[in-house]
């Protein structure tokens, strides 16, 4: 064990346990969430519009014989919680890299404005140059989540941020980015049903043939920021003390970056910009793994696709025949959770 | 009578002091009484054209005479029955956000805490929302539930905030979470809206003029007229709450009270403003910072941020009706570009002189 993971350690638990005995308990954890993530999934291809029944659903999975229930489990349900489990997984982890290296407990990337970034880019692709293959306006994602990413820090106030500067920061650059997009739609009306769901996230009526190219971008970013999770751990301890831990500063924040717009980029490409699970996740997993990003990020990795799954499943019985977006359920989660953290911690200090 | 004070020193000389004999006095900076006269003057040249234009053109002479009741025949209907209500009610919800905008700004000592970031703005969409989808209302109880929406916003934000006194900072904070249940809560009711009335509300939500009658500018002036002389009656006070709640108690001013009235008349007037013409973007954000570059004064600014606001909307209204020829395009499209330029402004000049 480094000295860096020595100190987080000693940091999260008031009780020193004794090393073994904590990795068991952490190791039940993420069984545990993975089991939650299985049932999430399961519920998932089975609550809608049309109830399945969880025999059916098995049917549909593994002995599809070509019936109606085996239509829409292989055809609408089956790509859609695969999409929710793939840019759950994205939005948890990118909120968890983001949360450690700005030492922001605020830190989310639909609330500092990434996702939107994504997403104006993505509309001006679209309707202004005339992109129409997910590929092409994939790059224009990346683009997008990099440079809102980089604008919002620079208007928080770079090193001087704090936590109140950079969600002012970034709400304000959502607000422009979203009366852009709006203002696009309104534009370009002929447009307007294919790019309807870049202002709110949602899984509804996404195809499975969009994960695909996305997926190797998915991956790349979590594995990028779960080989971070070492040199984040140190960095959470403040720039001083991880340079003489011989944490390379500079290299992890680009690497940083560099995850995070892999991966918000690429989930925001596939769903539109969902807000929030990257806020929630962390501060929810924290209280059983510790801050530790070592255990942190596979945590985020496997609790927040419950999450996303569960909101989306909420937003398809709230209103029977509609569907609420599943943005929109996140953003309202978020949101009182979000002024819970705010009330419970001197924000302002930290 | 009036006699204008000398000034003694020439050091003091931006500062005018008029005295009655009675013994009231009125203060105020020669500069910033410029800019409000020249705002004013520009926001009126702005109406002339905007009044001007449409199907039926009319150069900006033939407006005047129009006004005066002398124009060509048949203008008299199109200019002061038509195109008069959708002006007026720009200028006056400006007015009224440029305002608010400068009093939220000061309170969270915050250039970028303007009402409809932090969440006041949205809770009189919301109640506005409520009145329109689920009351089906017209244009008074659109007003009222907007303002009815916004106080009750404030209330529990003010409470939610609450720890031994308000900070700025966790106010701001606490808005932004109470923005986002709400604009979740908002897109529920828009799911839940028959499809008609859901386009009503969603051009109502970017904020438009198309269609503002007289009812709307009623709306706008009856905020103006009661809530801008409390806020300018606070404003020393806010100037005196800019330097610190320590300061301010000692200079006497009790600064949890006056925090909180002043939160409820910007409340106020922004949630008429919002009834009047809907969440229009970023006027409340850039009106205050623009107005306090032209004055080049310390302060909260208030009059003259109203009347930036003002010509802001105008403008922008103007814009937006040039750029789509039919009057179709929403005013808040065009704030919400230039607010994304204003932005990118700000950014530049946070890079050169280090400081937000």
């Amino acid at each position: 064990m480094t000295a860096a993971t020595t100190l987080a350690a000693a940091e999260a638990a008031p009780p020193p346990a004794a090393p073994g005995a904590r990795r068991t308990v952490r190791t039940t954890g993420l069984l545990v969430g993975l089991a939650l993530l299985a049932v999430a999934v399961l519920a998932s291809i089975s609550v809608g519009a049309k109830q399945i029944p969880l025999d059916q659903v098995w049917h549909g999975l593994f002995e599809a014989t070509g019936t109606e229930n085996d239509h829409i489990v292989r055809g609408l349900r089956l790509p859609r919680t695969a999409i929710g489990v793939a840019v759950g997984a994205a939005l948890g982890l990118a909120g968890a890299v983001m949360q450690t290296l700005t030492r922001n407990p605020l830190a989310d990337p639909g609330l500092l404005g990434v996702n939107a970034g994504a997403s104006a880019a993505v509309v001006t692709s679209i309707s202004l140059l005339g992109v129409t293959s997910f590929t092409g306006y994939l790059w224009f994602a990346f683009a997008g989540a990099g440079v809102a990413a980089v604008a919002v820090n620079a208007l928080g106030g770079s090193r001087a941020a704090t936590p109140v500067r950079l969600a002012l920061a970034g709400t304000a650059v959502n607000a422009a980015l979203f009366g852009y997009v709006n203002g696009l739609q309104l534009w370009d009306l002929s447009a307007l049903e294919t790019m309807r769901h870049w202002s709110i996230g949602t899984l509804a009526g996404r195809r499975g043939d969009l994960l695909l190219p996305a997926l190797p971008f998915l991956v790349a970013g979590a594995l990028l920021a779960l080989a971070l999770a070492r040199p984040l751990n140190a960095m959470a301890l403040g720039d001083d003390t991880a340079r003489s831990l011989g944490a390379h500063l500079g290299r992890t924040r680009v690497l940083s970056i560099v995850a995070i717009t892999l991966l918000c980029g690429a989930a925001t490409a596939v769903c539109g910009p969902i807000g929030f699970i990257g806020l929630m996740i962390p501060h929810a997993v924290r209280a059983f793994c510790g801050p530790d990003t070592r255990w942190l990020f596979p945590y985020c990795a496997v609790f927040a696709p419950v999450l996303l799954l569960g909101s989306d499943i909420v937003g398809r019985v709230l209103v029977p025949p509609y569907e609420i977006e599943v943005g929109v359920v996140t953003a309202f989660l978020g949101g009182l959770l979000f002024i819970q953290l705010v009330r419970r911690r001197k924000v302002a200090h930290l | 009578m009036n006699v204008p004070h000398a000034p003694a020193r020439p050091k003091y000389s931006a500062i005018v002091v008029v005295r009655s004999r009675g013994g009231l006095s009125l203060r105020f900076r020669r500069r910033a009484l410029l800019v409000c006269a020249v705002l004013a003057v520009l926001g009126a040249a702005l109406m002339v054209f905007s009044l001007g234009m449409g199907a039926y053109e009319l150069g900006p002479a033939d407006v005047v005479r129009t006004l005066f009741g002398d124009g060509p025949p048949g203008a008299d209907f199109v200019v002061n029955e038509l195109r008069m209500p959708r002006v007026l009610d720009g200028l006056l919800a400006g007015f009224a956000m440029g305002m608010s905008g400068a009093v939220f700004q000061s309170l969270s000592r915050n250039p970028l805490g303007s009402p409809d970031i932090i969440g006041f703005g949205s809770g009189a969409s919301a109640g506005a929302l409520v009145a329109i989808i689920v009351l089906e209302a017209g244009t008074v109880q659109t007003a009222v539930g907007a303002v009815a929406g916004g106080l009750a916003t404030a209330f529990a934000v003010y409470l939610l905030a609450w720890q031994r006194g308000v900070h700025g900072y966790r106010l701001v904070l606490i808005g932004i979470g109470a923005s986002a249940v709400l604009s979740s809560l908002t897109s529920y009711l828009f799911v839940r809206a028959d499809i008609g009335k859901a386009a009503e509300a969603a051009t109502w939500m970017i904020g438009s003029l198309n269609g503002r009658g007289w009812g709307d500018v009623r709306v706008a002036a009856l905020g103006i007229v009661v809530l801008v002389p409390v806020v300018l009656g606070l404003g020393r006070r806010l100037s005196m709450l800019e330097m610190g709640d320590e300061a301010a108690a000692a200079l006497g001013v009790a600064p949890e009270r006056s925090r909180v009235w002043l939160l409820a008349a910007g409340t106020g007037l922004t949630a008429m403003a919002v009834a009047a013409a809907g969440p229009i973007p970023f006027v409340a954000l850039a009106a205050p910072q623009l107005a306090r570059r032209l004055t080049r004064s310390a302060g909260p600014n208030m009059l003259p941020a109203a009347w930036m606001g003002a010509v802001l909307v105008t403008a922008a209204d103007w814009t937006a009706q040039r750029i789509s020829g039919s009057a179709i395009l929403p005013v808040g499209v065009v704030t919400g570009v230039a607010g994304g330029l204003y932005l990118a402004w700000l950014l530049l000049l946070e890079r050169r002189s280090g400081r937000l």
